[in-house]
């Protein structure tokens, strides 16, 4: 018999904490499966938030180093300063890198830092029990936007900041996947790939954002959260290149 | 050169490789001769878009095995109090320098002494301390931020360097120290990030979810806390032998108080000053010592009495004086003379 599918080197054997359907596994697997195929395991430093992946250091196999909610970039940026021949990534959620973080995640790309960013976005707080994040599409209902966000109640509109930050020069990459189908995770996978490769040409600042479900806050089965996802989030959130440098 | 100058080349004397910082008066010098002197010794040089960001760059870069750098004032060091207990939860060496000016809030840029309470008691947020180190002259600031490196590396901890406004901006001839004072061996960086090869990955981490997990953590904290305080109180005195009226007072204020000392003993009023240099570990034992025959201490301080409250857990049963000045005000040399001369009118 041949062995066609294995869990990556990069990937620790253990039992996830994540709910039954969360995305964030799928994007642990596809991080971990790039490492390997580009053989940067040994050189790997990541930097994990504070959010519901707050212990991806329990799954992957290499170095990885936490930062205070929002400062991932920061702490990452002086990682790769300091150690410009290890390879870096930032792994956040959008209430990390867009809210509490906006300031570090944009100054980080302005600077051009040569870094590899992955956004998660669930359009929610996973961690603190699902509240409103920048990202929450107008008329979700929330903890705290009980009656669905209202742009009209000054709520606000969701920020689409992978937009934001490709308007600035120091950004190589940034691209929108979704992990709703096989289909959009193998465009996710090969974005990713590509944001990894950018840091080991030099080629400074790459984010990949990826629409991720978070069945538990936004009370849906795991299916009918991909469908969600592919009818309404990408409407918000049109996936595909921004900008490739 | 100016205290700010001086602490700049002597961490870069002490290896410094990394520095982040964001601009605040009085301090500025220190980004600015760091951004020239970094680039010469092909080292590290950020100017961070805040004071959040520049601590938790100087966390990255501590999480990477190199000495690394901030300095601030008191507006800019609150801000990065998040990034501060985040390094003691995590236990990663670095200097952070506080060149102290007047507050609460905004408050103004005058010398001051008023973060005394936050830099001895841990600051933000969780059961921890650092050490705090202040220095009283250009020179003797230089050395301690190479002890700060030093300690920083060996206890694996922050170090802050408490200066003021004065220390900070008076220009005054230094000889540099080659290297600190400093005499353990310096452990290597095992735990630090450098990619995974031939060794389990390394996780730099303060998050102790498990049960019982951060307070294991916190009781081994503890326990480097309290080695600390047994090896480094540190402090200095000034015509302490013999003395019968005991000023205590650090950093630029410890300067005005020494001259205040001379005249009195020129009037044939037995005065010293105790000066602790260590304000975390307080060199409590120091001041036992030296205050055991004394029955007249005076606290002088740039604030409303803050060390006041060490120097009274430190003596607990004396009788102690406090004379102060906050939001700018500086006790001077004539103001300390005419109190020290009130006890001694004082009927015993
Ligand atoms: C300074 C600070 N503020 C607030 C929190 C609480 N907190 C933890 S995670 C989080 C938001 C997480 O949302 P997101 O970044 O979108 O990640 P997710 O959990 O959805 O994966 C918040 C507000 C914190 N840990 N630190
Ligand atoms: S709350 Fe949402 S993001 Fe967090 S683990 Fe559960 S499904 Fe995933």
């Amino acid at each position: 018999m041949k062995v066609k599918f294995t869990r990556p080197i990069s990937l620790k054997e253990a039992n996830t904490h994540y709910c039954s359907g969360c995305g964030h596994g799928i994007s642990h697997r596809l991080v971990a499966e790039i490492i390997d195929e580009l053989g940067l395991r040994e050189k790997t430093i990541g930097v994990a938030p504070v959010g519901c992946a707050v212990v991806a250091y329990d799954y992957w196999n290499f170095d990885v180093c936490e930062a205070a909610h929002g400062r991932a970039l920061a702490v990452a940026t002086a990682i790769k300063r300091c150690k410009p021949d290890n390879f870096v990534f930032t792994y956040q959620g959008d209430g990390d890198l867009v809210s509490i973080g906006m300031a570090e995640t944009f100054h980080t790309a302005n600077r051009g830092e040569n870094l590899a960013c992955i956004f998660i976005n669930n359009a929610c707080y996973g961690m603190t029990g699902g509240q409103m994040a920048p990202t929450t599409l107008v008329g979700q209902a929330t903890a705290t936007t009980p009656w669905g966000r209202n742009p009209e109640s000054k709520e606000g509109w969701p920020i689409r900041f992978s937009e934001i930050l490709a308007s600035l020069p120091g950004v190589a990459f940034a691209a929108r996947a979704s992990l709703s189908s096989p289909k959009e995770i193998l465009k996710a996978r090969e974005y990713i790939k590509k944001a990894f490769t950018n840091q080991l040409e030099n080629k400074g600042f790459s984010i990949v954002e990826v629409l991720s479900p978070c069945p538990t806050v936004w009370q849906k089965s795991p299916v009918s959260a991909m469908k969600w996802i592919e009818e309404e989030m990408v409407k918000t959130f049109p996936l595909g290149i921004i900008k490739d440098k | 050169m100016s205290g700010n100058e001086a602490m700049a080349e002597a961490a870069i004397k002490a290896g410094c490789f990394f520095y982040a910082g964001y601009p605040i008066t009085p301090q500025n010098e220190i980004p600015a001769y760091m951004a020239k002197r970094m680039k010469e010794e092909k080292r590290v040089f950020i100017q961070a878009e805040s004071e959040l960001a520049a601590i938790n760059m100087v966390f990255g870069a501590a999480a990477a095995g190199v000495r690394a750098l901030t300095s601030s004032s008191s507006p800019g060091v609150s801000l990065k109090q998040e990034g501060i207990s985040y390094m003691a939860g995590a236990q990663l060496p670095a200097v952070i320098i506080n060149v102290m000016r007047g507050g609460p809030g905004l408050g103004n840029i005058a010398s001051s002494q008023s973060d005394y309470f936050q830099a001895t008691r841990g600051g933000g947020h969780g059961d921890y301390f650092t050490p705090v180190l202040a220095p009283f002259c250009a020179e003797e600031a230089a050395g301690l931020v190479m002890l700060g490196f030093d300690m920083a590396d060996y206890y694996r901890t922050p170090v802050l360097i408490l200066a003021d406004a004065i220390v900070g901006q008076m220009m005054e001839p230094v000889v540099m120290p080659a290297k600190s004072d400093f005499k353990k061996k310096l452990p290597a960086k095992t735990w630090a990030l450098s990619g995974a090869i031939n060794r389990e990955p390394n996780i730099v981490k303060s998050f102790f979810l498990k049960e019982g997990g951060l307070e294991t953590h916190n009781r081994k904290l503890k326990e480097k806390w309290e080695t600390i305080k047994n090896n480094e109180q540190r402090f200095s005195g000034y015509k302490t032998e013999d003395a019968k009226y005991l000023i205590v007072a650090y950093g630029s204020e410890a300067r005005i108080a020494l001259e205040a000392v001379d005249i009195l003993r020129k009037e044939k009023i037995k005065a010293g000053l105790f000066r602790p240099i260590s304000l975390w570990p307080y060199p409590e034992a120091g001041l036992q010592k030296c205050a055991k025959n004394i029955k007249n201490i005076l606290v002088v301080e740039q604030s409303l009495g803050q060390m006041l409250d060490d120097v009274k857990l430190s003596l607990p049963g004396k009788d102690i004086k406090f004379l102060g000045k906050t939001g700018g005000g500086i006790p001077s040399v004539a103001d300390i003379v005419k109190q020290v001369k009130k006890l001694v009118t004082r009927p015993t």
